[in-house]
């Protein structure tokens, strides 16, 4: 790709995410039970992966075995992730109109039954190892596909993610990547505030997992690392730590430490929709 | 009947093995928990063989995506462990996911009852009956002998659901000797036809009811008994049939009762049917056994052994 492809590409990139930003906030305002903040700082990593192309997939065969699995440990964080399934054809976009209404598949937090998910999501600690049996699976019938996973990093609180990462490190899983949507938020406080993790990259080094660190909110960079770390292969599963902000694009919750609680009204979400560019 | 005594995990395990030569779709996990039988499986497929260490929620995390990848899944730990100690990735993962996708993961709990009768409360396992048929789309299988483990292989290789495997920790006598004409299908097998009192049994109590029964037979006093080891799903239709000419039946079942246990599963039945047949339940009352002895012991201790039984159903006769 030329360096004027690259700069298109992300220009591209760029505008997706300020549409997916808007659209998120516009389920957000008819479904004021989903959790918009956590689902604001995940947007970039979503458009990176899904219209950047790292991630492979088939809309229309969600079943395909040649699809890369992506497993949404932080599920609640993933309404920003419908306007993309539905702009890509895994179901119609007229559905986003029915988020949190009766008869949809669209809830508040998503499950399986929403084609595009490959889990259960809404309880925290799982997704990483259920990739690990993806990995493993996928690495015994010699396939190529990759396995992501989105964890948040008030999710590395549950003891089972860190059983997880020993086996994912000493299995040598190098086709699974896990990215830390580290937005430093949990429900009631900065996670240092409340047992303070910091700093992952040596905990995960120790645990023989490759460690990259990137600015959450920028797509050249999610971009750059994730197309490297999906072709090295090291005998090491990989980490990369997207630091990103709870609430991004919204001030209020942007510096609000109760923002994952936090609904926006209806004349704020029209106020800041016209203010997103 | 014969009575060759074998421990059901190893009669299982060695069948597994045996599958896994020709079946190259099997996974066989533990968390750090062996048996003799296990060591050859793992040295012959170290591929397909995975101790995930003492981490039984990992366990049940790491079958669920080799089982979403289409592989057939044993994960085998001790059973309160496994039940209990990673209860919510049974339900999550298992238990909620099965009723989307097709998932074929057989949790192997090894220590049901008091097998492990001097380890203490920690070990022994009185609520995972209860526990695990509460949980929608979870087939609960709790064997009295090995033959049963050994007819189970096929059940658990074709009904790609999540089952739980309900195995005691102690070598028990051979109850069975003709499985072939086994339909699990039905959940339970009538081994004595009685007069008017019937005991339902699970799991190692099947064995304790046998003595009682043969024993009463030679009084001429006839007890029937049926011994269930198919908790759910269950044929409850045909199992009303079998007991409906009965005025009392007496569940007995190393497990806490009035809690959802396999009594539990014979009063729904008997309310459903609004019978007038009166139900007993024997097996262990709201409190936990610190009490330090072997199985036999604690099964004095706390109402359990033959002369406890043998008092019920006389006072039972007495009412009639």
């Amino acid at each position: 790709m030329s360096a004027t492809d690259t700069n298109n590409q992300m220009d591209l990139l760029r505008e997706k995410a300020i549409w997916v930003r808007k659209e998120t906030l516009k389920i957000h305002k008819i479904a004021p039970e989903t959790r918009i903040a956590s689902s604001l700082s995940a947007v970039e990593i979503f458009v990176v992966l899904y219209y950047g192309k790292i991630l492979k997939f088939d809309a229309k065969n969600i079943k395909w075995e040649g699809r890369d699995r992506f497993i949404i440990s932080k599920g609640h964080g993933a309404i920003s992730l419908y306007p993309i399934l539905a702009d890509l054809g895994y179901f119609d976009k007229n559905e986003l109109k029915n988020v949190c209404k009766e008869g949809t598949f669209l809830g508040g937090i998503p499950d399986s039954i929403i084609p595009g998910f490959e889990t259960i999501n809404g309880s925290l600690g799982h997704g990483l190892g259920v990739a690990c049996g993806i990995a493993l699976a996928l690495k015994r019938k010699k396939a190529k596909e990759m396995v992501f996973v989105l964890l948040g990093d008030g999710e590395l609180y549950e003891g089972s993610v860190w059983e997880a990462i020993m086996f994912a490190g000493e299995h040598k899983l190098d086709n699974l990547i896990l990215i830390l949507d580290n937005n430093q938020k949990c429900m009631l406080d900065y996670c240092k505030n409340i047992l303070d993790l910091e700093p992952h990259e040596e905990k995960f080094k120790a645990f023989k997992w490759d460690v990259r660190t990137v600015d959450g909110h920028d797509v050249n960079q999610l971009y750059d690392s994730l197309k490297m770390l999906k072709t090295e292969r090291n005998y090491k599963p990989k980490l990369l730590i997207a630091n990103t902000i709870k609430g991004k694009g919204v001030p209020s919750l942007e510096m609000d430490p109760l923002c994952h609680i936090k609904n926006l009204k209806p004349a704020e979400i029209d106020k800041i929709l016209v203010g997103l560019t | 009947m014969t009575a060759e005594i074998k421990t059901t995990r190893d009669v299982f395990i060695e069948q597994i093995y045996n599958r896994m030569h020709e079946d190259e779709n099997i996974f066989f996990l533990c968390a750090d928990f062996g048996s003799p039988k296990l060591d050859a499986l793992r040295e012959k497929f170290p591929n397909r063989f995975i101790n995930v260490g003492i981490a039984e929620q990992n366990l049940i995390n790491v079958s669920t995506g080799l089982a979403l990848e289409g592989y057939t899944v044993y994960a085998y730990a001790i059973a309160p462990f496994l039940t209990m100690r990673a209860y919510e990735q049974i339900r999550v993962n298992l238990s909620l996911q099965a009723q989307l996708k097709e998932i074929n993961i057989n949790l192997i709990g090894v220590g049901a009852g008091l097998s492990y009768d001097v380890s203490g409360p920690t070990h022994h396992c009185l609520e995972d009956i209860s526990i695990m048929r509460t949980l929608p789309n979870m087939i609960v299988f709790s064997p009295s002998d090995w033959t049963l483990a050994q007819k189970f292989v096929d059940y658990s290789i074709n009904v790609k659901k999540p089952k739980y495997l309900r195995f005691d920790g102690k070598p028990v006598p051979q109850i069975y000797e003709d499985v072939d004409t086994i339909k699990f299908e039905n959940g339970f097998s009538e081994l004595f036809h009685g007069e008017k009192t019937c005991l339902i049994t699970t799991g190692y109590m099947t064995h304790k009811a046998i003595n009682v029964v043969k024993k009463l037979a030679d009084s001429n006093i006839l007890i029937g008994l049926i011994d269930v080891y198919l908790i759910k799903p269950f044929n409850e239709e045909l199992f009303f049939e079998t007991i409906k000419n009965y005025s009392h039946v007496i569940t007995i079942e190393e497990a806490f009762i009035n809690k959802g246990g396999l009594d539990g599963l014979i009063s729904k039945i008997l309310d459903n049917k609004s019978s007038n047949i009166r139900l007993k339940r024997m097996g262990f009352e709201d409190a936990y056994v610190f009490d330090i002895g072997s199985r036999e012991y604690l099964h004095k201790r706390n109402n359990l052994d033959e002369e406890s039984i043998n008092k019920i159903i006389k006072e039972l006769m007495e009412e009639n």
